[in-house]
């Protein structure tokens, strides 16, 4: 059939060249083609290595770490950075690097947590309310309005100060406030999607509701979905910081990055190390995720297809 | 044929994208006349592309070279971006497939159409409002008085593409290019469009590029016709003398139409031929 | 005598409540025999592709009375239905999902009706609209407009239905393209002896395909003739005589008397 290719199409779809044999073949042969365009960017790039650094940190921390993270050594309390303490010590004689590295632990369970959490949620809201319509659509669309009629981190607080500080509870108070946006977006994907031909199609072949959602309309929300998680890490991130600045979060003596700047900020002006550290981690990794995700919304969209 | 208002040759156009360059449009040279002019052929044969590249509408990631393209005694590929918008509209004009989309939907349509005629004209507002009624006059439309102060949303696709063409002509261009005016129209509509579109360009003198997909509809309502396959022009013939064109894909896609008045029980597939591309 | 395949009764569609009520079918009826294929033509908004949506089950609103096979049609959209109506759509870019190969595509009804052997049929239906196997593990943006095409009526009758609705499915094409498809489609009623109801605006397509067709216009069928009637002077109705002059060719004289147009 490939007469009925044109020269000129037929040149720019270069895949035709090797055709697939099997179903695992064409999925492959599609994420290739994903990667080699998320690898095309060079801010893509960038956040795609300081994610990996992130998740390498996270998982080697005790190797990479140079010292225990809770090891108090009073004899050397706010030492500046040097040979022997990379990012210098804070005031109880710790070793500020190490707690960085294993603080990147926490980051990471706070973030896969929410992300765990919020992602199906959402996603099971949004493409709900906006394929059935209606009633169901109204009520669902209403609590989300409410939820997200809170200020994020207000309720976070309520929250917490309800259940008490600790990291589980921040997590909670996170996800709490962070799924109503996804919903809207899983919603406002449906509404499109449930017009779409492809979907009266299975529609007409007899398909269940549970069925078309399921496997014809989440599919096409994932990207939008996913893309717009990877930004909220950056928002994640920063309230996870914020509540553990407060004191809302983790509890001492936990190497919390958010709680570290907390404590570091009364000896600020003489020790910068205790602040400006995880300072820059925290943003360096917040703003990887936001390039991250800037580059999957070119890959994933299928807007920009 | 009367003077040369559009001199084309070797048009090509290359597209780069993800580091393969590939071309969309190939030695392609044509003059324009007073007349009307038809590029049809296949979506990807590159036609619509060629119109674009005269006004310089082409993507970016385009690469648009000549020999010469000629308008008038401009060189139409050496002129700065400022004379090209000077000419774009002015003296050259488009109109697209739906006038949906070129439409501001905010915009009241003759207020528009003003705005069309004050950007390259010096008049006053109440002159340009009576111009613009006066041309809506002109493209049929019964009651220009009411039809002025409509927007967008409130006019039929025929209307809308009426109103397109009396905005692309009230600055009385040389020359119109209509890219599929009337795909996106019902049929009896689609008379009306092109009865008002061939009654301007005959009392202006205008020349008119047609882009088109529709070989019956060129036949009938154009002088000349370009074949495009592939980036390349494969036949110029007369419009009259289509049924006796000579290139086998002219002819495939001719005998491919189905048609009311011959019956056929099953229509001749086109058979293409590697050859095409390049002889 | 060939039984009646569709029988459609007084047929009414309305959308909207009140003085904002919009009527779009009104009294449609018409019969499609056993094997026929029957067309509908008329100009956008004339109800011919609500009619094929009102068969298919995707509005359910309607009034009247329509029957598949002697037996009366149901409101809502029953699984046997599927099995006996399919569709084929105007877009082949919007009708397959761009995220399935035409694999998961032809598997779909399959695994919604229970149907065993998949593997066998999905090979022979895809020779069957001419694609070979090299076809079955690609996506949708891996073929032609022409090819998607072929996939979407694979799609449809991979449930061996009897009734085949076509809406448009050669207006996105282009002409070569489209001519191996009504090709296609012909072979295929010629086969498996199927019924097609195809809704169109160009009337050379439905002189090529079809045996009869219905000629619409607002929500009403103006009339009903023999498609081999359609080149002669036995249309009736000047605004049939008037579609039929317009699909051949533009004419400077040809003005369109305002009484056709708001009948």
């Amino acid at each position: 059939m490939t007469p009925e290719l044109s020269p000129a199409i037929a040149a720019s779809v270069p895949q035709q060249n090797g055709q697939p044999q099997s179903r695992g073949a064409a999925l492959r042969q599609n994420l290739q083609r994903s990667l080699r365009r998320l690898t095309h960017n060079p801010m893509t790039v960038a956040g795609l290595i300081v994610v990996a650094m992130l998740l390498l940190v996270a998982l080697f921390a005790p190797w990479i770490a140079t010292h225990d993270p809770l090891a108090q050594d009073l004899n050397n309390t706010l030492k500046a950075p040097d040979a022997a303490h990379w990012f210098g010590t804070d005031e109880y004689g710790r070793d500020v690097f190490s707690r960085l590295v294993h603080g990147s632990r926490i980051t990471l369970y706070v973030i896969s947590l929410v992300t765990v959490i919020v992602g199906p949620v959402g996603l099971a809201v949004g493409t709900i309310s906006g394929y059935f319509g209606g009633k169901v659509d109204t009520v669902f669309m209403r609590i989300t309005d409410i939820f997200i009629s809170f200020p994020s981190l207000v309720l976070a607080l309520a929250f917490v100060a309800a259940l008490g500080p600790g990291l589980d509870h921040a997590v909670m108070a996170i996800a709490l406030t962070a799924w109503p946006p996804i919903a809207r977006l899983a919603r406002a994907e449906t509404l499109q999607l449930r017009k779409a031909d492809f979907v009266v199609a299975v529609q007409l072949q007899g398909a269940s509701s549970t069925r078309i959602i399921v496997r014809h309309i989440v599919p096409m929300c994932l990207s939008s979905v996913v893309i717009r998680l990877t930004m909220n890490m950056a928002g994640i991130i920063l309230t996870a910081a914020g509540l553990g600045f407060l004191g809302l979060g983790a509890l001492p003596p936990m190497p919390e990055w958010g709680a570290m700047i907390s404590t570091g900020r009364r000896y600020m002006l003489e020790c910068w190390w205790l602040v400006a550290m995880p300072g820059v981690a925290i943003m360096l990794v917040s703003l990887a995720f936001n390039l991250l995700g800037d580059g999957l919304r070119d890959v994933l969209d299928p807007r920009s297809e | 044929m009367s003077e040369i208002k559009l001199q084309v040759e070797d048009l090509r156009v290359q597209f780069l994208n993800d580091g393969r360059i590939t071309d969309a449009v190939r030695n392609v040279s044509f003059n324009l006349g007073q007349e009307k002019l038809a590029i049809v052929g296949e979506s990807g044969s590159g036609k619509s592309t060629v119109g674009r590249s005269l006004l310089r509408l082409h993507p970016a990631s385009a690469k648009v070279t000549a020999k010469q393209m000629r308008f008038g005694e401009i060189d139409l590929l050496g002129i700065p971006e400022k004379a090209m918008q000077q000419i774009r509209g002015q003296r050259i004009s488009m109109i697209m497939q739906d006038p949906k989309y070129s439409l501001n939907p905010v915009m009241r349509v003759g207020e528009q159409i003003a705005e069309a005629y004050l950007a390259h004209h010096k008049a006053s507002k109440a002159e340009a409002a009576e111009r613009v009624l006066d041309m809506l006059e002109k493209v049929r439309i019964r009651d220009p008085q009411r039809v002025y102060q409509l927007y967008p949303h409130e006019v039929s696709g025929g209307m809308g593409q009426r109103i397109m063409i009396a905005m692309m002509m009230i600055p009385e261009p040389e020359i119109i290019i209509a890219d599929e005016p009337t795909s996106a129209l019902d049929v009896s509509v689609r008379q009306q469009v092109l009865s008002v579109l061939d009654d301007l360009v005959g009392q202006r003198n205008l020349g008119l590029i047609f882009i088109s997909h529709d070989l019956n509809l060129v036949r009938t309502f154009c002088d000349r016709v370009l074949v495009m396959y592939a980036g390349r022009v494969v036949e110029s013939i007369a419009a009259a003398d289509l049924d006796h064109a000579q290139h086998p894909y002219t002819r495939g896609l001719l005998a491919a139409l189905p048609s009311i008045d011959h019956r056929r029980d099953r229509l001749p597939v086109l058979q293409r031929d590697p050859a095409w591309l390049t002889a | 005598m060939t039984p009646n395949m569709i029988e459609i009764e007084k047929l009414n569609l309305t959308f909207g409540h009140g003085p904002q009520a919009n009527h779009v079918l009104r009294d449609v009826s018409f019969a499609v025999k056993d094997g026929e294929s029957f067309g509908l033509v008329g100009e956008s908004g004339s109800g011919k592709t609500t009619v094929l949506r009102c068969l298919a089950g995707q509005y359910t609103h309607w009034s009247g009375e329509m029957r598949i096979d002697g037996k009366a049609l149901e409101h809502k959209l029953d699984r046997a239905r599927c099995r006996h109506v399919q569709m084929v759509f105007q877009d082949p870019y919007g009708s397959l999902h761009p995220r399935h190969t035409v694999e998961t595509a032809l598997t779909e009804p399959m695994a919604i009706h229970g149907i065993g052997e998949r593997q066998e049929r999905i090979g022979s239906i895809l020779a069957k609209v001419g694609l070979n196997d090299s076809y079955r593990f690609r996506y949708p943006h891996q073929l032609s407009g022409g090819q998607r095409q072929r996939v979407a009526i694979a799609r449809a009758l991979i449930l061996e239905p009897r009734i085949l609705l076509l809406d448009e499915p050669t207006s996105a094409l282009d002409v070569s393209v489209q001519a191996e498809i009504l090709n296609l489609l012909a072979d295929l009623r010629q086969r498996d002896g199927l019924t097609y109801l195809l809704v169109t605006h160009d009337l050379g397509v439905v002189a090529h395909l079809c045996d009869r067709v219905a000629v619409m216009q607002q929500g009403e069928i103006l009339e009903t003739l023999a498609t081999s009637d359609l080149a002669g002077s036995s249309p009736k109705n000047a605004y049939t005589r008037m579609l039929v002059d317009a699909s051949r060719e533009y004419s400077r004289k040809q003005e369109i008397p305002e009484t056709v147009l708001l009948a």
